[in-house]
């Protein structure tokens, strides 16, 4: 081969994209610029309240120092059900969501109407935030702990049963075959052949979800539907700032740990 | 004793899979089947105990007509016909005697399936298997810590515990080393004729067919080119079954042993290994 046939061949200047391709890799990434401009000129932001947030947040930083500590003994019985809430939300959670997630999942459900009810029923939950959520059984329960628990039951079935549905659906099918092949009814499969290889993502994604309700449970009190976030609204209204530093420590602390036993199960997952 | 006629599969795509397939399979008799890749062999497999839907034809399992049963009577029928697979196809997470247990599903009701309560010969039956396929003590071993012949072990031991009338092998050692390939072809065919069950074997590695079956069947583009005994296939056969090549490293491996499964095991594994790889 000649070298100019070699340089025809394989020319020395590589390029990852054609300039075709680079042109419009720069127009979205120009596009993008564009629309986070349009929302900051959209939203009537004003800019002079900007000019003094440090001293603001300064004044809000000593109102609130020292925490009260003594307050902390009373926040107990508020922060114990707090924790309840999102408990015994999540318990109920795994009743209902699983059934939803066989249904929701292309590969065990009946067929395209329980298929879509099971959808329906995932999407329903998901677009519906918790604090809305409480809103609603606040109205049903009246306010306490029983519409928080609602309230964190129904955002966490979409949450928990979508996750569930797509682990269901990339399963490994070989067992499945497996397990048909020995004559095993619907029932029996779904229970030897599927159930154990998804029982990591239920064990994961179950702890998971609690550790996010612990959180979503302690502002659920703001619209009365029980635990700390009660007391942390009253606080807030009566501009008692050295309690609401004591709350939100407390919320703090509580939310650590639950990270750490969310952590400490899911890596024993296997 | 297996019938087939006449069987053919047209997958949905259009692609005909079988064509006009027929063979019966009949006392203790291992069959292996080979082909090039693509040639059905899966799907031939597969569609005798209807894990894929055959388009034509008529699969006999002694009295029964596979094709013609409805969804309860085809479990029952599955009951009879073990399955053994590429892939184990084991639930990884679940312990050995579980996995073995499984093949005893078709006969157990769900409650005793949930709670794990299997009859006592079922577990008595497990426990003599593991002792028969040299895994004694590995009942409490979670499936996923197993090698790959551990597991193609289960996998066998699996099917046996349906105490099948026929043995369905789908590529049991395509996963496997060499040495552990023997091994495996050897126990599977030791344990066939000792149940005295039929084993169709789907075989991708001519000399391991050459060396364990009693019969061979060459498919090629879903038809059968070669039916008979494994000393007749030679080098025109294999050409007929896979296409032009040179077959003479192929064919002097296979001649170098004396090729039937039920001889004394003498030769320690190595001695075999090399001259199958000589």
């Amino acid at each position: 081969m000649t070298p100019l046939k070699h340089a025809a061949k394989h020319p020395e200047i590589w390029r990852r994209f054609s300039p075709r391709q680079a042109l419009l890799r720069y127009a979205c990434y120009l596009g993008i610029v564009a629309v986070a401009v349009w929302s900051v000129s959209a939203m009537d932001i004003t800019w002079f309240f900007l000019l003094d947030a440090h001293v603001q947040a300064l004044d809000m930083a000593t109102r609130m120092w020292p925490p009260e500590a003594g307050y902390s003994r009373k926040l107990l019985t508020p922060l114990i059900e707090t924790i309840h809430i999102a408990t015994l939300g999540t318990v109920v959670t795994v009743l209902v969501a699983f059934p939803v997630a066989f249904l929701a999942a292309r590969n065990t459900t009946f067929n395209a109407l329980t298929w879509f009810i099971g959808r329906f029923i995932l999407v329903a939950s998901r677009s519906v935030n918790t604090v809305v959520w409480g809103l609603l059984f606040v109205a049903i329960f009246g306010p306490g702990p029983m519409a928080g628990i609602w309230a964190i039951t129904f955002r966490s079935i979409g949450f928990l049963g979508k996750l569930v549905a797509e682990a269901i659906e990339e399963i490994d099918t070989g067992v499945v075959e497996a397990i048909e092949s020995t004559g095993a009814s619907r029932l029996q499969v779904l229970w030897i052949g599927i159930l154990p290889q998804v029982l990591p993502v239920i064990y994961g994604t179950t702890v998971y979800r609690w550790d996010i309700n612990i959180r979503e449970s302690s502002v659920l009190g703001f619209v009365g539907a029980g635990g700390i976030g009660i007391v942390l609204y009253a606080a807030i209204n009566q501009f008692r700032w050295q309690e609401v530093s004591v709350i939100l420590l407390a919320v703090f602390a509580v939310v650590i740990l639950s990270e750490f036993v969310s952590a400490a199960v899911r890596r024993r997952i296997t | 004793m297996l019938k087939i006629s006449g069987l053919s599969k047209v997958y949905p795509t259009g692609a005909a899979a079988l064509k006009n397939v027929s063979f019966s399979v009949g006392e203790p008799k291992v069959v292996t089947i080979i082909g090039p890749s693509g040639a059905g062999k899966s799907t031939l497999i597969r569609c005798i105990n209807r894990l894929v839907e055959p388009t034509t034809g008529k699969i006999m399992l002694d009295d029964v007509d596979i094709l013609a049963l409805n969804r309860h009577d085809l479990r029952e029928a599955r009951r009879r016909m073990g399955m053994i697979f590429q892939e184990y196809n084991l639930v990884e997470r679940l312990t050995v005697m579980e996995n073995l247990l499984s093949g005893r599903l078709g006969y157990v009701g769900f409650w005793r399936t949930y709670g794990r309560k299997f009859p006592a010969e079922d577990v008595a039956a497990a426990f003599a298997l593991l002792e028969r396929v040299g895994l004694s003590g590995y009942q409490n071993t979670r499936a996923d810590a197993l090698s790959g012949g551990e597991r193609q072990r289960v996998g066998i031991s699996r099917a046996l515990m349906q105490k099948p009338d026929l043995l369905l092998v789908d590529e049991p050692t395509a996963s496997l080393d060499p040495k552990t390939s023997r091994q495996i072809m050897r126990i599977l065919v030791e344990l066939a004729h000792e149940r005295g069950t039929p084993a169709l074997v789907n075989l991708h590695d001519v000399g391991l067919a050459q060396s364990f079956s009693d019969r061979i069947i060459g498919l090629r583009s879903g038809e059968v080119v070669f039916d008979g005994p494994p000393e007749q296939v030679t080098a025109q056969v294999l050409t007929k079954i896979y296409g032009e090549e040179d077959w003479s490293t192929t064919i002097r491996k296979v001649e170098g042993e004396s090729g039937k499964p039920d001889k004394p095991h003498s030769e320690s594994e190595e001695s075999m290994l090399r001259e199958s790889l000589a």
